[in-house]
């Protein structure tokens, strides 16, 4: 069990690989089949509502949950059996900070360093005047912001691997956003992996290379963000000079409303091409053509039109 | 009256909140105090030995500042000798964290701020929550009275004795809630609460320690400092005795002054700050700090200091009075008392060894307390990140029990060398008082070890359970272990604590067969508890 030797069948370019994960509380099932890869090097944006399961798959990768059945690697080793080894080459922000409230956050910060195996003095410096926190105060009377502050210090300072951070940013102000994604992306410049859940879609669409949409405990998307954007659509606003009537008979576009020669609509994706040809024979005046942001998507997938339009594909991890 | 808008539905809400809680203070309370009354009507059945009893009191100046002296020599005021203060100093006790939890602790989790943003006025917080505290305070004087009563004693002191409980009561509600005030969060105020119950303990102590003894030998008129303590105006209503009642009124005027001054205070303030400034720390950990060991020592050192203060007074008292014990039980049925407890033979034997035994059991109540950490760390948050760095879980756990288990011998050598210290000075016989009784608290290690385990097994196998169980795996050790055979019950059911197996020390000699076998089994529960934990899931809050 005390051994850093990766287990069979480890890719070295994959730093977690999880495949048909279920965890189950009782009679709920929290995570039902769910998979996940990310690759080394790549900042991985865990995304999901409220009670998907992205806490409770950090939580198993951390080995602090048993599974019930699938598979998790989390660099090469068990989450589970080798949990230990593992812990130095990671370090963890909870989504909910609750430490000692009798430490201050300073020795909050040398004590999870330590434990992890040492910190860098010079980057908890640094971190300390960027995150401006005053390290000299008791953890019980700092705000939840400060809070998060003192865990995100204590895991950057730390030389790891990979950072696993759960909704790390849900407590800081737009300027402290800031400050923590320029060390995102310092870390992304020096090679280091990150697991990145979070339900704040502007900082994904930022940060991330490749996100992993869950909802229910299941994958339900995966991939590039320009794949996923290939799966949505895109709003387009034309004005033509043959009125464009015949629109509504296109595979691929919805919504459309056309009055005389102006039509507005939505068209997936993968069918631009078709109907950008169909338009240009009825000579294009104008066109506005709206890409599709992550939060479409995401709300495709939670929103009321999950209902009424169930999710035709699913790429990426698949 | 706008400032006072809302107090209803926040009562009502404190009341709610505390439906189960109040109640079981309350009752538990009032029954205490009658079930004193009880036992000290049994022990002392006729008038020549209750005079005796009462005249022993105002004699012997450790007795006199501990438990105060009796008013008269009636069961009654013997009754109150016996238990009104330390029913008070726990009445007190209820007050304060009764005010703290439903002012300063809404404040610091966030949650006043809410209620204040509706239509609540500035004092309905504090208003219910003195309100529930008066109602909490009139009720625990209803029962008690009613209980003393129904035991047969006269209606008149019995009355005064549950307003003395009651009056008491409501002035520390008065005074937390200047507490309240003052800090910034609920365990400061509750600390401060409990700084001042000490020192009003201490200071009626000091009264009736220099007091003159009156004429009847028996009643005592207490020197200046006991006019200075909520605790000493209860006293000083002497029910079953002279029974005044004007004291009262120094009761009442504490409580108006105090919530009158924090009314005032609040209105000085914002919400969620204090006066008193929070205090900074050390901005970088000292490298004690940096190890799982480090932390938890630093985690339960303030717990363990204030054990040992504590355990150090208890010794003191009981050593101080080691060369009374003759006198304090003369007659056949205390004499048996004392054997019940503590076996049978010499009689200052059986009182060290049944009083060292049940402090004993007392301490272990630290142990529970210091392991019963694992679970609320592990339900907090606090475990789920270290256990999230290169930290074993059995290196965490380990840890918690090594704390614990050293700081449980630590108290208990601090019982020893106080009781011992006090006894071995009264009985001019240092050296040997002073061996003899370490050896008896630090034999108590033994027992204590096998409840830790079982707390350690609890926690590595039902995480959910483990406080509940483990507490009352307590209350078995001290209810059944100790007062079995006051209770009468078999044997085979007082067996059930590991704390029935030592010898009666110091009356009997030890032996190393209970103590091997103890750690043997200590071990194997540790050793279960460490194996569960390590297969399971953490089980978190929420």
């Amino acid at each position: 069990m005390l051994t850093n030797v990766p287990s069979p069948g480890g890719d070295p370019g994959v730093a977690i690989s999880i495949r048909d994960l279920v965890k189950t509380f009782g009679d709920t099932t929290a995570l039902d089949h769910l998979q996940l890869t990310a690759r080394s090097g790549e900042v991985h944006g865990f995304l999901g509502p409220n009670g998907a399961g992205k806490s409770t798959t950090i939580r198993v990768l951390l080995g602090l949950l048993r599974k019930d059945s699938g598979h998790a690697t989390l660099l090469g080793g068990d989450p589970w059996n080798d949990a230990v080894e593992l812990h130095r080459r990671l370090a963890y922000v909870p989504g909910d900070v609750n430490l000692w409230p009798n430490l201050t956050g300073g020795e909050a910060i040398d004590l999870l360093g330590s434990l992890r195996g040492g910190l860098n003095e010079a980057r908890r410096r640094d971190l300390l005047e960027k995150f401006s926190l005053d390290p000299g105060k008791k953890m019980r009377t700092y705000s939840k912001g400060n809070r998060q502050k003192v865990a995100l210090v204590a895991a950057f300072s730390s030389d790891v691997e990979l950072y696993i951070l759960d909704e790390p940013t849900s407590g800081l102000d737009p300027l402290m956003e800031a400050v923590f994604q320029e060390c995102v992306q310092e870390l992304r410049e020096a090679g280091k992996t990150i697991l990145l859940s979070s339900h704040i879609l502007a900082e994904v669409e930022k940060l991330c290379d490749r996100v992993s949409i869950i909802r229910e405990g299941r994958t339900v998307e995966s991939g590039t963000l320009s794949e996923l954007r290939h799966l949505t659509r895109t709003s387009l606003q034309v004005e033509t000079e043959t009125p464009p009537a015949e629109l509504h008979s296109m595979p691929g576009v919805h919504k459309l409303v056309v009055e005389g020669h102006h039509a507005t609509f939505e068209a997936d994706t993968a069918q631009l091409g078709e109907v950008h040809r169909h338009l240009a024979a009825l000579g294009v005046r104008s066109l506005t053509s709206t890409p599709p942001t992550l939060e479409e998507l995401f709300l495709r997938h939670y929103g009321d039109q999950t209902a009424a339009e169930p999710a035709d594909s699913v790429v990426g991890a698949r | 009256m706008r400032a006072l808008t809302g107090t209803g539905v926040l009562t009502r809400l404190a009341l709610r909140r505390d439906r189960i809680r109040l109640p079981l203070w309350v009752v538990g309370l009032a029954g205490l105090f009658a079930s004193i009354g009880d036992s000290i009507t049994g022990l002392y059945e006729t008038e020549a030995a209750r005079l005796e009893n009462a005249q022993v009191r105002a004699d012997n100046v450790v007795t006199r500042a501990f438990t105060g002296p009796a008013p008269g020599s009636s069961s009654g005021a013997l009754t109150v000798s016996e238990g009104l203060v330390f029913t008070c100093v726990l009445v007190a006790l209820m007050n304060i964290l009764l005010v703290v939890r439903h002012t300063r602790q809404n404040e610091e989790l966030g949650r006043a701020e809410l209620v204040g943003s509706a239509a609540v006025g500035r004092h309905a917080g504090l208003a219910a929550a003195l309100l529930v505290a008066g109602l909490a305070n009139v009720l625990l004087i209803v029962l008690s009275t009613l209980a003393l009563i129904g035991m047969g004693m006269p209606a008149g002191g019995s009355v005064l004795a549950g307003v003395a409980l009651g009056t008491v009561g409501l002035a520390f509600a008065g005074l937390t809630a200047i507490a309240a005030q003052l800090t910034e969060s609920a365990r400061a105020a509750t600390g401060l609460g409990g700084l001042v119950l000490a020192t009003t303990f201490l200071l009626r102590a000091a009264g009736d320690a220099f007091g003159n003894t009156a004429s009847d030998d028996i009643t005592v008129n207490p020197a200046w400092p006991s006019w200075f303590s909520p605790l000493g105006w209860g006293q000083q209503l002497r029910p079953y005795g002279e029974s005044r009642v004007w004291p009262v009124a120094l009761l009442l005027v504490c409580t108006a002054v105090s919530v009158l001054l924090a009314v005032w205070l609040s209105v000085h303030r914002d919400v969620g700050t204090g006066m008193l400034p929070a205090r900074r720390g050390s901005v970088r950990a000292s490298s004690a700090l940096l190890k799982p060991l480090g932390l938890v020592w630093r985690l339960q050192r303030g717990l363990l200091l204030g054990w040992m203060v504590g355990i150090a007074v208890f010794g003191a008292v009981f050593g101080g009075i080691g060369d009374q014990v003759e006198d304090l039980f003369s007659s056949e049925k205390s004499a048996q008392f004392v054997r019940d407890l503590g076996g049978e033979g010499d009689l200052v034997n059986a009182y060290f060894a049944g009083m060292m035994g049940l402090l004993a059991v007392v301490v272990s109540g630290f142990t529970v307390q210091a392991l019963i950490r694992l679970r609320s760390d592990e339900e907090g948050g606090p475990a789920e990140a270290v256990l999230a760095t290169s930290v074993s879980r059995a290196h965490w756990v380990l840890a918690h029990a090594l704390v614990a288990l050293v700081g449980t011998a630590l108290v208990l050598a601090v019982l020893g060398l106080s009781t011992g210290l006090a006894y071995g000075a009264v009985s001019d016989d240092l050296t040997g008082a002073l061996g003899d009784l370490l050896e008896t608290t630090l034999a108590q290690l033994a027992p204590t070890a096998v409840l830790a385990g079982f707390a350690l097994a609890a926690f590595g196998l039902l995480p959910r359970l483990a406080a509940a169980v483990t507490w009352a795996a307590f209350a078995v050790c001290l209810v059944i272990g100790q007062f079995g055979t006051l209770l009468d019950l078999p044997d085979a059911l007082i067996d059930i604590s590991p704390f029935s197996h030592l010898p009666n020390l110091p009356a009997e000699s030890l032996t190393a067969m209970p103590i091997v076998v103890m750690a043997a089994l200590a071990a194997v529960l540790a050793a279960v508890g460490v194996a569960g934990f390590r297969r399971r899931s953490l089980a978190l809050g929420g």
